[in-house]
């Protein structure tokens, strides 16, 4: 039922074309624990590089839990424990004696709520820059604002790097975040609910701003809204109760999925 | 929707408007308490500034910020007592201060809800409330019986004891009041967790840490009792920390209770002294942390 090689791909040119990419993060038969709750239930599931995933699913169905486990974010609250495989990188980063931060340099993170560090704008970039490498001051410069332009903010807080980031809008902060982000040169982005926060345009502006990154980095995407993940998605994987329903193509998901739960949760019929 | 029904029909209108009306009533009442109660407030500080004012504005003078303690009626001035509470309260601070935050942020980030973290946490409270004479027989006990003599030192040790436990509850407070999503980008970036405390959590703290600080030394420069036991005041000029020191609170204490007039003046004086200073410093902070917030 997961990962199965699609069965009339020649059909689907996207499809072909997305089980055709290298793999950049590969889980299987993930299990994870709060405490004695048990919340994924045998995942395995494959991220084709540079390409978007769009998890979706009812609240409390996983899938915020196996992006968490994707940079061991779980890691910071004892109790949390996830047993089976995630390779990335030839490596099984459930492993013990990993680098955490090194694993965190190239799988980054972007939150539900805009998250800015209290301090300028300049810095919240060049905080996670300064955190892995030693850059000279021009370096640096030209670091942060490449980082500004890929998000397309750079033009409205050229002027003003040296400002505080929290003074900016709601969408703003959220792009600030992505650069912040992007800024590490990760290899992959996972985003959790990126846009809930925010208000349609930026949401819009976001969302753009996906189709480009995808390019370059492997992008795990979190979301409640089905059209966007319609939208910005290359592949969809839908959860339901800690398990992995179905994954495929996004357009074969919204148009001819194989399980009926995902039928139904699409056409809105619960979650 | 059937309520819509019945008030159209006439029916119950005189009930809902008794409601309205009884509503109405007891907003107006609780404003009115509250009201109350802050002017009760307000009326118990503005009389002590008014009285303070009053009775130490005249004897505000150049003499006083330029002369040592002097006989009575020899015209003296309370500068040794000023510089004294600044050099002990100063100096309680840079002890009291780095200990408290490092205790507060271990309390926050580290200790959490651990047997440990959970004791200090209760002593410190424990201390928070402690009888600020025992204080100062504590630090007798410690630093002024072994060297046998009273010393300025010994005085803001006692302070410094008074410090840290304000500083202590208000830096686990606040860094508390950090939302853990800032902790969580802030690991996500791969910083560790040291930098992740000190450049973004304690950053976006600051200002309720300062806080905290303000509050500690504005408790400690008004603190008499631990002091009469540690640096026992002084009436000569003294820089020298290993002797007794003078200092205002001890200073006021030995002057208001005195038969002369013009030292019961310089103790309404230096009382004011005292408010306005703390007051200045509370300004001048708060002033600096705004213009400095990014």
């Amino acid at each position: 039922m997961q990962g199965k090689p699609l069965a009339d791909a020649e059909t689907d040119a996207a499809a072909a074309a997305l089980s055709d990419r290298p793999i950049a993060i590969q889980v299987n038969n993930l299990d994870f624990y709060y405490g004695k709750t048990h919340a994924l239930h045998g995942i395995t599931l494959g991220f084709p590089e540079r390409s978007v995933t769009g998890m979706i699913g009812p609240s409390g169905c996983g899938k915020s839990t196996l992006l968490r486990v994707l940079n061991r974010m779980y890691d910071l609250y004892p109790g949390q424990r996830a047993t089976g495989e995630v390779l990335f990188a030839g490596q099984n980063i459930l492993g013990n004696g990993l680098d955490m931060n090194a694993l965190r340099s190239r799988v980054g993170m972007v939150f539900q709520k805009p998250t800015p560090f209290p301090m300028s704008i300049y810095d919240n970039i060049a905080f996670g820059i300064r955190l892995h490498e030693r850059v000279s001051r021009s370096e640096m410069d030209g670091r942060v604002e490449d980082a500004l332009r890929r998000v397309a903010l750079w033009t409205e807080v050229k002027d003003r790097l040296q400002a505080s980031a929290t003074a900016l809008s709601g969408g703003q902060q959220q792009r600030l975040c992505i650069a912040r982000t992007i800024a590490v040169r990760p290899e992959v982005i996972l985003l959790d609910e990126p846009t809930s926060a925010l208000d349609p345009v930026s949401t819009a502006r976001i969302e753009e701003l996906l189709d480009e990154l995808k390019t370059e980095f492997t992008i795990a995407i979190v979301t409640h809204n089905m059209q966007q993940a319609a939208r910005c998605a290359d592949q969809v994987a839908f959860f339901y109760l800690g398990e992995l329903v179905e994954v495929d193509s996004t357009a074969r998901m919204f148009t001819a999925p194989r399980e009926s739960r995902t039928q139904d949760y699409i056409t809105g019929r619960f979650g | 929707m059937k309520a819509h029904v019945v008030s159209q029909s006439g029916a119950r209108l005189p009930r809902s408007d008794f409601q309205a009306m009884r509503r109405r009533l007891t907003d107006k009442l609780a404003t009115c308490m509250s009201w109350l109660a802050m002017l009760i407030v307000v009326s118990v500080l503005g009389s002590i500034l008014w009285t303070l004012l009053k009775n130490g504005l005249p004897g505000l003078t150049l003499t006083l910020f330029t002369h040592s303690m002097g006989a009575p009626g020899a015209g003296g001035g309370l500068a040794n007592a000023i510089v004294g509470s600044l050099l002990q309260t100063g100096l309680s601070i840079l002890l009291g201060a780095p200990a408290g935050l490092l205790t507060g942020i271990f309390l926050a980030e580290y200790g959490a809800e651990s047997k440990l973290a959970r004791s200090v946490r209760f002593v410190s409270d424990m201390l928070l409330s402690a009888p600020s004479i025992l204080i100062g027989l504590f630090i007798y006990m410690l630093l002024v019986e072994p060297f046998g003599h009273f010393s300025g030192f010994a005085g803001a040790a006692a302070l410094a004891v008074m410090a840290m436990p304000i500083i202590v509850r208000t830096t686990e407070d606040m860094l508390r009041l950090v939302p853990v999503s800032m902790r969580e980008a802030g690991i996500a970036l791969g910083a560790p967790r040291w930098r992740v405390i000190l450049f973004i959590c304690v950053r976006a703290a600051r200002g309720g840490i300062m806080t905290g600080v303000l509050l500690a030394i504005a408790r400690v420069t008004g603190e008499t009792a631990p002091l009469l036991f540690t640096s026992l005041g002084n009436s000569e000029w003294s820089l020298d920390m290993r002797r007794p020191m003078a200092s205002l609170p001890v200073a006021i204490y030995q002057y208001a209770g005195s038969a002369y007039q013009d030292w019961m003046q310089q103790a309404w004086t230096g009382a004011l002294v005292v408010t306005l200073g703390v007051l200045i410093i509370n300004i001048v902070v708060r002033v600096g942390i705004r213009g400095g917030r990014t």
